[in-house]
């Protein structure tokens, strides 16, 4: 007996005697909603202030940009027409595309567009270096703007199109105006999809409904842009904190797609026939550990590069991912493989036999002095606790003195903040990892930079580093580009801004009868389906 | 009686202060920071102290203490830091569920495992006997969560009878609501079915062997007679109390239960502020809690009188 024929007849039983109604059960309106399990709990749902992954994922059916990167991470026009430069590069002219419109009916407008980059560029690192040189930037008419900079930024458009948190989603002014640092009130969106608030219970769902009034690009869609095509209803995030309790959803026909099944569960996935398993985003992620620049022992290179010298990606991958030799990859390097930028120069010590002798000569020419290594580790995060295990065993096995400090993410992000000593609240290295779509070029990658003080946590002051990073932004074609590249990787591993543990995918799952899923460094719901 | 009620429910004001005092002081020494969560792994510290002061988290701890206390005599629990939601609001949407949990887990509780402890204490030493120990003993050891994967399998995967995971409103009728709380509940109930018939087994092994139990026998009473009227109702103060206890259990295991079958409830959303370190939700949560568990000593307290006419208050 299944659940149908089940609840039927305890239907029936109780109707006959209680009269009480039984399930309505719609086969049309499931067929026209889409249940879908993110990777985690929508918590807030403002891009700009809260920079989290889920958040931008949800954001990107909600608000439509001005350029959208496609798969082959070429910025294309989305919201925007088309755009002019002046011949010094230094006057950028936007035109908006007719008929847009936000979801409560108003035209969009170039003073919204204004309001929206002037809310966006303090949050986001290539936006602040654009805010640094920018003299004017003002809407023309209804549907033109136009930016004027002091210097010229070749990467504009793609700064306008990127994936990279926080994206530049175009919000009416009134919204817009909202300082950055505060949450908006208001969910308007400009995207294919309307935000449903009065359904939305944070931790548990959010739900969006399809904005019929979107008028979505000719050309077909491809990542974040193209025609955004909504072929749903309804859209259903239901979040799920268990992952078995997901795989057993999905088994059952509860859920449609899972963003992010653990790879425990799908052997088990690929096992039942309704359900289709893939890699999630070609462009995986990067396991990394940081360790602090500031302080002993790692204020020392030699430290730092003793530890490269001696460390595995191979265990860190496998006990990140386990024995599917397809989800991960070894990376002597810090940009994501199969990208253009990807790029293996000054990589040397992070491939072949690991040398734990170099490593222990390393730290004795390195003046090691049995400091303890505050070795932070948040263990509510799988991934940061299977590498900070490796680690900690890493360490110990090249005589070092480690202290390891268990504890949360919500602990480790504040800890790692703290640039007092290790002894004194501070620490000596944490773990985490990256989208390898932040990894694609220094546009957006906070973890590659080694300005000092203002540099991600860790600090690193690595001046070479920091001028790849300016030559790259200053490129003019794709061969400087590379050259670039290079430079920032090979300083990056000789100066060892942080410690690469590896590349690896993740996979996603969906029932048979929904069809255009893609892969791409988030979860596209233009052009899904539902039969 | 009335005065006692009065009493009592005055009594709750002070207990619930020292709560929120302690939980409070609680949140402000442990480690973790909301802001750092929020601004996201990409932030630079510049961000996240930005995000911190237009928080309020940079503010002393008296200066933060007595803006909340001053809001919470107003009835006003604060708003949730990430979702910008109130966290009345918040605890809205979440308390039906973890309700209707509770109350479907209670009546099936008790109403199996009163009447398994009191056939154990009628047939004690036999094999009937035994198989209920043997299930409390297994109540007790096995995990909330394992019961539930367990029977998630059986019933869900398996058989298709019952739905994995998730909640429907009562309002959405009857029968799609306890569909989804089945499950859950007995996987929640193991634990509280294995302490209430051990709890009544037990009393009523003591009051089965009182004079008057006896005397009823000598006068014909028949054995359901003597077993439910006047051995049970004797017997039923300790019981309540347990199961007065129990609802500390019931709030405990909710949030692994509502995690296992994703459930929206007041558990989940414990949890989920807690991983933030989203202040006022966790405070405002952990007050209700306190409030209620007050509130169901006082009930327990006040059915004493129903079930012994001799305590008076």
């Amino acid at each position: 007996m299944e659940r149908r024929s089940f609840l039927q007849a305890g239907v029936a039983a109780a109707a006959a005697t209680t009269g009480l109604s039984g399930p309505a059960l719609s086969q049309g309106a499931a067929a026209r909603t889409l249940r879908f399990v993110p990777q985690a709990n929508l918590a807030n749902f403002d891009p700009i202030w809260g920079t989290q992954y889920v958040v931008r994922n949800a954001a990107a059916v909600v608000w439509d940009t001005l350029y959208g990167v496609n798969d082959k991470l070429e910025p294309s026009p989305q919201m925007a027409e088309g755009h002019t430069v002046s011949s010094d590069g230094l006057t950028w002219t936007f035109k908006l595309r007719e008929g847009l419109r936000f979801h409560d009916g108003e035209p969009v407008l170039a003073k919204d567009v204004v309001a929206s980059i002037t809310r966006w560029m303090p949050r986001d690192p290539m936006g602040q270096m654009i805010r640094a040189i920018q003299q004017e930037l003002v809407a023309v008419d209804d549907r033109t703007f136009r930016w004027v900079l002091r210097s010229p930024y070749p990467k504009l458009i793609y700064a306008l199109g990127k994936t990279n948190t926080p994206i530049l989603f175009i919000m009416p002014e009134r919204i817009a105006r909202t300082d950055p640092f505060t949450q908006i009130t208001e969910y308007i969106g400009s995207g294919p999809m309307r935000f449903l608030r009065n359904e939305w219970v944070p931790g548990a769902k959010a739900v969006f409904g399809k904005f019929d009034q979107y008028v979505p690009r000719n050309e077909p869609a491809s990542w974040l842009a193209g025609g955004k095509r909504i072929l749903v209803d309804r859209l259903e995030w239901i979040v799920m904190p268990d992952p078995a309790t997901a795989s057993a959803a999905i088994q059952n026909g509860e859920i449609d797609w899972w963003e992010n099944p653990i790879t425990d569960l799908v052997p088990i996935l690929r096992r039942n026939r309704n359900i289709a398993v893939d890699i999630a985003d070609p462009l995986g992620n990067i396991g990394s550990f940081r360790m602090n620049h500031l302080h002993p022992p790692f204020n020392s290179q030699k430290i730092r590069q003793a530890v490269l010298a001696a460390m595995s990606q191979e265990d860190y991958m496998r006990a990140l991912v386990g024995d599917d030799n397809n989800l991960w990859r070894s990376l002597p390097g810090f940009f994501t493989p199969g990208t253009p930028g990807y790029t293996e120069a000054g990589g040397d010590i992070l491939k072949g036999p690991r040398n734990m002798d170099l490593a222990k000569r390393l730290l004795q020419e390195g003046g090691y002095r049995n400091e303890p290594v505050v070795c932070v580790v948040a263990q509510d995060q799988p991934l940061t606790k299977a590498m900070g295990d490796v680690t900690a065993d890493l360490l110990k096995r090249m005589g070092m003195n480690v202290d390891f400090v268990a504890t949360d993410w919500g602990t480790t992000g504040q800890r790692r903040a703290m640039k007092n000593p290790p002894n004194q609240g501070g620490w000596s290295m944490f773990h985490t990892w990256h989208a390898g779509a932040d990894c694609v070029n220094p546009a957006a990658y906070n973890a590659v930079r080694a300005n000092g003080a203002d540099a991600w946590f860790g600090w690193p002051d690595i001046p070479t580093v920091e001028q790849g990073v300016t030559e790259w932004f200053a490129a003019p074609n794709e061969t400087a580009e590379k050259a670039a590249l290079d430079k920032i990787n090979t300083q990056g591993m000789e100066h060892v801004v942080y410690a690469p543990t590896g590349f690896f995918l993740g996979y996603q799952a969906w029932r048979r009868n929904v069809s255009g899923v893609v892969k791409g460094p988030l979860p596209f719901f233009w052009g899904v389906s539902k039969s | 009686m009335w005065a006692y009620i009065i009493r009592r429910v005055l009594a709750t004001i002070p207990v619930m202060a020292i709560v929120a005092l302690f939980v409070f002081s609680l949140l402000y020494l442990a480690p973790g920071d909301p802001a750092a969560v929020i601004a996201g792994d990409q932030a630079t510290p510049a961000d996240v102290e930005r995000i911190r002061a237009s928080l309020g988290l940079d503010r002393p701890y008296l200066v933060r203490f007595g803006a909340w206390a001053w809001d919470i005599a107003r009835g006003d629990l604060g708003t949730s830091i990430f979702t910008n939601l109130p966290v009345s609001t918040m605890i809205q949407q979440r308390i039906e569920p973890t309700l209707s949990l509770m109350v479907v887990t209670l009546i099936l509780a008790v109403s199996i495992a009163v009447p398994m402890g009191v056939i154990a204490a009628w047939k004690q030493g036999t094999t009937i006997d035994r198989l209920v120990m043997a299930f409390a003993v297994l109540g007790f050891s096995v995990p909330v969560f394992v019961v539930g994967y367990v029977l998630a399998y059986v019933f869900a995967l398996e058989l298709d009878w019952l739905p994995v995971q998730g909640y429907t409103p009562f309002s959405n009728g009857f029968f799609p609501w306890i569909e989804n709380l089945i499950l859950p509940a007995i996987a929640l109930g193991g634990v509280y079915i294995a302490l209430i018939a051990r709890i009544t087994r037990a009393t009523m092994l003591e009051v089965l062997s009182q004079d008057y139990i006896r005397t009823a026998r000598a006068k014909g009473a028949g054995q359901r007679s003597i077993l439910f009227i006047h051995a049970l109702k004797n017997a039923a103060v300790p019981i309540v109390t347990v199961i007065g206890i129990g609802v500390a259990l019931l709030i405990g295991g909710a949030v692994v239960t509502e995690s296992v079958f994703a459930i929206p409830g007041l558990g989940r959303l414990t949890v989920d502020a807690i991983l933030r370190r989203d202040y006022p939700v966790i405070q405002g949560v952990i007050l209700l809690f306190s409030f209620v568990y007050v509130l169901v000593n006082l009930l327990i307290d006040l059915s004493y009188t129903f079930f012994d006419p001799r305590i008076r208050y």
